[in-house]
Order: structure tokens, then C-alpha cells, then sequence
């Protein structure tokens, strides 16, 4: 039998059959790549995802809340405050970071010459991390998707460091363990607040910090619509990033 | 106390001893160096580990966490590997002819993987907490809580054969010798698994590893056996006899096999490199002309591969001088695979394809001073328990002579 996944009446007679674990599932696979754009793979949260699903489908996502965040390139100025409020709020020392501005110059571009692309950990949905890693000292949280560390069982074999795709990780001497961003969540989220330390600090509103899992929330909102372009980086590794790209 | 200094094992203690301080001006020296560059590279990781910090001593960083002493760590159970294989074809799978190389073979087998293990142990960052927490928080989807988990038994199973061996029960060290080959592929193809799972990594990525790790071993293996075994012959000062002779002339054609087969795999490699992705293309343009070409080209492929072939070939199982050149040379560049198998796959920035101005220039790495110490503890303390070994166990000479080959015969048959 061949699958055509345009034949409408053939979905929704097998989207009736998809049990809320499928559903999940399907949402931890990712969102839909219909493109590539800037270095990234441009991914649309609606597009396709609904063509094959019902509606209402796309309100489950695997936790809740879903941290996520959207970083809106074209509004970085460079400025590095998120760097400098990452490391106040998370003593991150001068041999590491968690979050980094990286910058691209092209000189032969009409106007803007120069963009920058701030980095992180990517909280990935699928991580190659916390496969990698022989004792579970890096994990998913299971209630916000949240890719945490457990300094204290970190042997410091560094596999996660080579694991991931994004080079998050870094060895941390003081805590004799991996450190990595942690949406702020020891730091911040665990103490009451509601956004990040690299987010608040931004004077251009660059990183968009939210619930993916929350339609009223801002990120979900940047998500969910079709007229921008949305994209993540390393599409390819398969690791199902929930930090997402655009302009705008 | 009369009966304790009587006992057999204090007896046997004293005359291995008497054995190694008689062993010659040359053996001692020998010894003696080996003991030093153990003692020293244990004293450097320690340092390193617990005093300096890793960040401080070793010449891994952020984008190179992997580095001289993983592939260190990779060549001696690499060659752990390879020697149980290569002995377990006579005492497990009844080839006779293999059988005179089977002891030193496995007691070889025994002292790599713990050379390995001694220096992942001065890696690692931490190394007590992964004696607990590799029991206590067990992650299965892990290649190297698998690899390690499989090695510990493989060591134990071994362990267990060895000294059944030594009692010449050679059916129930056949049955550990089994268990001992199926752990050791399991584990190594486990070892490959680790860099071939990382979806993160093109040049690693892939089902390449796992097989090209075990076909390697094999290689690895049998130059061991021929440097060891004609080094073991300049210890005890006496000629081969003729079983260890025609078991060494097939352990070298068996290197030779090997040898066209990771001849074959590389090739197939590096035309596989030339597509999938720029990352592939620029680590294979640094290996064959960059800044790895000298290691490459003359390392791996003249030293290791194409000159060890050609030697053996001369050397037609017979010239033992030419056979020790052939297993020195593959050693010697094995090492420097295992360098270039894990620091080339790290060179190129992971985001190299943003054209941003951090990640510009593909990596280097430079080993520092106290990280080549280390690694030459590890290569201390496996020369210093090879020869320690061979005057121990007198050179195992009961299975010379053809009278381990009979017990094992009549063992063996009903």
C-alpha cells in the first residue's frame, strides 16, 4: 500500500485511530520542516502537522509547561548583556559559558553586514546528551522538558560534551561536574520567577522565553503562524531542538 | 609460621621472585624503565586529576574533550581485544596450531585492558563516582555504561581462564575463554558504538566503527603477540621451539589478512568522506593533505599498514627479526589511528555552517607534557607487568614442548 499523505479522507479516518500516546509522540518527534533558511532548517508548527492531525491536536505537547524560546536574530544588537546576565545569575565562570553570541559578518551583503546569532543549550526534545551519558547525571525533566544536570553523579567522562550538537557543555571546576543553561531553572524558575535571566536583561527583546504548551503565550504564538519564517539549527542531527530561530 | 614460610605459595613467591632479580642486566633495566614511566604517568594523572585540575594539565578543551588519553585508552583494549580473539582461535575454537600462544596470549589480553582501564582512570574526571554511580544510576541506553559493564566482566571472565589455563584445565578455560570473546566483541563493538551512535558527529556517525574497531583488534592482536612472543624468546635466552614458531608463522599471516582488511576499510572510508556533508569533506582533506597528512600518509598508511605488510611478507612466518620490525612498526602507527580516529572528528566547529567569526578556524590539539606522561604510564605499567609476567609464570614453559598441547588433547577428547 502506498501512503500518500495529501489524501484528506484517508488521514482523518487514521487520525481517529490515534491513540494520545501516538499524539504525544508525534509532538516529541518535533515540528514539521518545510524548509532552509540562514544555517537552520525552517520548521512550521502548523502547516503540515495540521493537515495530517485534527484540530485541537496541536495543544498537546509533551510537558507542561513546555520551556521553550524564541530567539529573533535580526534584533540582536550584539550587545552580550544576555552573556553577562547569564553568568550573574548563574556564576558561570570565565573558562566557560552557557550562552554565547556568535557573530557573522558578510561583506559583500547590500545594507546590514553583520548579524548576530545568540546560542545555548537547546533543551532538545530528542538529546543526544542524555543518551550518551552512562549514569543519567544529565536528564530530561520530566515535567517541563527541561535538559538538567546531577552534578553529583557527573563521573566527567565529558561523552555529552562530544554528544551534543550545539556545544552547550562545558567542564565546570568549581562544581567538579558538566554545567550547562538550564532555562535558569536553579537559579530563577525554581524560585518563582517566570522568564530567564538572558531574556530579561535584553533590551532589544531578542529571546522570547515561554510556554510552548500555553496558546496564550507568547512563544506559542510565535510558533503557531505562518507568515514568518520559524527555523531551528542542526535539523539533521535528529535532536529536536525546542530553541527556534526567526526574524521579526 | 614454620608452615606459612613452607606453603607452596610463599615457595613459588619467593622463586618467581628469585626469577626476576636474576633476570639479566638487560631484563632489569627493562624493568626497571617500565616501572619508572608507570610510576610517573600515575603520579602526572593524579596531579592532574586532583591537584592542577584536567583544564589546567591537559591539552583538551571545550571543543576537543577527547583527546591523546581516550585514544590511549582506545589502543589497549583495542589490543585487549585483538589478543583475546587472536588466542581464543586455538584453546576456544580448537585450532591447535594457535594453541602454544594461548597463555601469554590472555595473561597480554589481561594486562592491556587494565592498562586501559588505569588510563581512563587518570581521564576521566571523576573516577570514584563512577565506580558508584555506574551500579547505582545505570543509564541502558548508554554505549559506555554497556562498554564498561561488558569490559569489567570480559576482565573477569578472563581473569577466571587465565589461571585455568595456568592449571591446565583447558576444557572449562575454553568455556571462560568463550564468554571472555563473546563480552570482548560485545564490548568493543560497544566502544565503536560510542562514537558511532553520536548523531551529532558526521565523521563518526555510522555503522563504520563498530566493524572497522573489531577488524582492527584482530590486527592489533596479532602484532602484539608476535612482539611479545619474540621478546618473551630474547628473555629466556632460548630458541622458539617449533609449535610457538608455526603458531607465530599463522598469528603473522592473520596479521597480514587483517591488515588488507583495515587497508580496505580505510579506503572505503575516505571515498565515503567525499560525500555527506562539508564537515566530512574538510576532516578529509585535513587527513589526506592538511595538517593531519603527515600522520596519516606516514603513520598510519607506510608504518602501519603498507611496510608491516611487505615486511611480513619477507618475513614468511619464518624471519623473526623482520617479523618484530613488522609488529613494532604496527604498534607504533595503531597508536597514532586511534589519535587521528578521535581528534579529527572534533576538528571541524560544530557550527562551522553559520560562517560565524567565533568558529572560524577548524580546531587543533596539541597534547601537553603531563598528558603524554600519563599515557606513557599506561605503556609503563603494560611493559613493566608483561615482563614481570614472563618471569612469574617462568616464561610458560610447561606449555612448550608440546605437553600443554597433549593435556589439552586428552583433556579435551573424550
Amino acid at each position: 500500500m502506498i501512503f500518500k499523505p495529501f489524501d484528506t479522507e484517508k488521514i482523518f479516518t487514521k487520525s481517529e485511530k490515534i491513540s494520545e500516546m501516538d499524539r504525544r509522540d508525534f509532538l516529541k518527534i518535533g515540528l514539521v520542516v518545510t524548509g532552509v533558511f540562514a544555517g537552520g532548517s525552517i520548521v512550521s508548527a502548523v502547516s503540515a502537522a495540521e493537515k495530517l492531525f485534527p484540530s485541537g491536536f496541536m495543544d498537546k505537547y509533551p510537558y507542561k509547561p513546555h520551556y521553550s524560546m524564541v530567539i529573533r536574530v535580526d534584533r540582536c544588537i550584539g550587545c552580550r548583556r544576555c552573556v553577562k546576565g547569564c553568568v550573574s545569575a548563574n556564576a558561570v565562570p570565565d573558562y566557560g559559558w552557557r550562552t554565547k553570541v556568535l557573530e557573522r559578518e558578510v561583506p559583500q551583503a547590500i545594507g546590514q553586514k553583520r548579524e548576530f546569532i545568540p546560542v545555548l543549550c537547546h533543551q532538545c526534545n530528542n538529546p543526544p546528551c542524555v543518551r550518551a551519558c552512562p549514569v543519567v547525571a544529565t536528564y530530561k525533566n520530566k515535567a517541563n522538558g527541561i535538559v538538567m544536570m546531577d552534578s553529583k553523579k557527573c563521573i566527567g567522562c565529558k561523552i555529552c560534551m562530544v554528544a551534543c550538537p550545539y556545544n552547550a557543555r562545558y567542564f565546570n571546576e568549581e562544581k567538579h561536574a558538566i554545567d550547562k543553561c538550564d532555562f535558569c531553572f536553579e537559579s530563577r524558575l525554581s524560585h518563582g520567577e517566570k522568564n530567564v535571566a538572558c531574556s530579561v536583561i535584553c533590551p532589544a527583546d531578542v529571546r522570547v522565553f515561554g510556554d510552548l504548551s500555553n496558546p496564550q503565550d507568547r512563544v506559542y504564538k510565535l510558533i503557531h503562524q505562518l507568515q514568518k519564517p520559524v527555523w531551528v539549527l542542526k535539523k539533521e542531527t535528529d535532536a529536536k531542538p525546542n530553541i527556534f530561530y526567526m526574524k521579526g | 609460621m614454620k608452615n606459612t614460610d613452607n606453603s607452596p605459595v610463599i615457595t613459588s613467591i619467593k622463586d618467581a621472585l628469585n626469577r626476576v632479580f636474576s633476570g639479566g642486566p638487560v631484563y632489569l633495566t627493562f624493568l626497571s624503565l617500565f616501572s619508572i614511566l608507570f610510576i610517573a604517568g600515575v603520579i602526572s594523572g593524579v596531579y592532574s586529576l586532583f591537584i592542577a585540575g584536567s583544564r589546567h594539565s591537559y591539552g583538551t578543551y571545550r571543543e576537543i574533550p577527547l583527546a591523546l588519553l581516550i585514544a590511549t585508552y582506545i589502543f589497549f583494549v583495542v589490543a585487549s581485544t585483538g589478543l583475546c580473539l587472536v588466542s581464543s582461535i586455538g584453546h576456544v575454537f580448537g585450532n591447535r596450531d594457535f594453541l602454544p600462544i594461548a597463555k601469554r596470549s590472555v595473561l597480554l589480553a589481561l594486562i592491556t585492558i587494565v592498562s586501559g582501564f588505569l588510563v581512563i582512570a587518570l581521564e576521566i574526571e571523576n573516577p570514584f563516582r563512577m565506580i558508584i554511580y555506574l551500579f547505582a544510576s545505570p543509564n541502558f541506553s548508554s554505549n559506555i555504561w554497556w562498554m564498561g559493564t561488558l569490559y569489567m566482566l570480559y576482565m573477569i571472565f578472563m581473569a577466571i581462564e587465565f589461571v585455568l589455563l595456568l592449571s591446565e584445565s583447558h576444557r572449562t578455560a575454553a568455556f571462560f575463554g568463550l564468554l571472555s570473546v563473546l563480552f570482548g566483541v560485545a564490548a568493543h563493538s560497544n566502544l565503536g558504538g560510542i562514537f558511532a551512535m553520536l548523531h551529532g558527529r558526521d565523521v563518526w556517525y555510522g555503522p563504520f566503527l563498530p566493524v572497522y574497531f573489531i577488524l582492527s583488534a584482530m590486527m592489533t592482536g596479532s602484532a602484539f603477540i608476535i612482539l611479545f612472543s619474540i621478546m618473551a624468546q630474547k628473555i629466556r635466552s632460548i630458541k622458539m621451539d617449533e609449535a610457538e614458531a608455526k603458531a607465530l608463522s599463522l598469528v603473522s599471516k592473520l596479521a597480514m589478512l587483517m591488515i588488507a582488511a583495515v587497508v580496505f576499510l580505510t579506503i572505503w572510508k575516505m571515498i565515503t568522506m567525499t560525500t555527506g556533508g562539508e564537515t566530512r569533506g574538510i576532516t578529509l582533506h585535513e587527513m589526506i593533505s592538511g595538517s593531519h597528512a603527515f600522520s596519516f600518509w606516514v603513520l598510519e598508511v607506510a608504518c602501519g599498514m603498507v611496510i608491516p605488510f611487505f615486511l611480513l611478507l619477507l618475513a614468511g612466518g619464518r624471519k623473526h627479526g623482520l617479523m618484530l620490525a613488522a609488529a613494532v612498526l604496527m604498534i607504533f602507527s595503531i597508536f597514532f589511528m586511534r589519535l587521528d580516529l578521535v581528534v579529527l572528528a572534533q576538528i571541524v566547529p560544530l557550527y562551522w555552517e553559520l560562517g560565524v567569526k567565533e568558529f572560524s578556524q577548524l580546531h587543533t590539539y596539541a597534547p601537553t607534557w603531563k598528558e603524554i606522561l600519563v599515557a606513557f604510564g599506561g605503556i609503563g605499567f603494560c611493559g613493566m607487568a608483561f615482563l614481570l609476567g614472563e618471569k612469574v609464570f617462568n616464561g610458560f614453559v610447561d606449555i612448550r614442548g608440546g605437553k600443554a598441547v597433549e593435556n589439552g588433547k586428552a583433556e579435551s577428547e573424550p
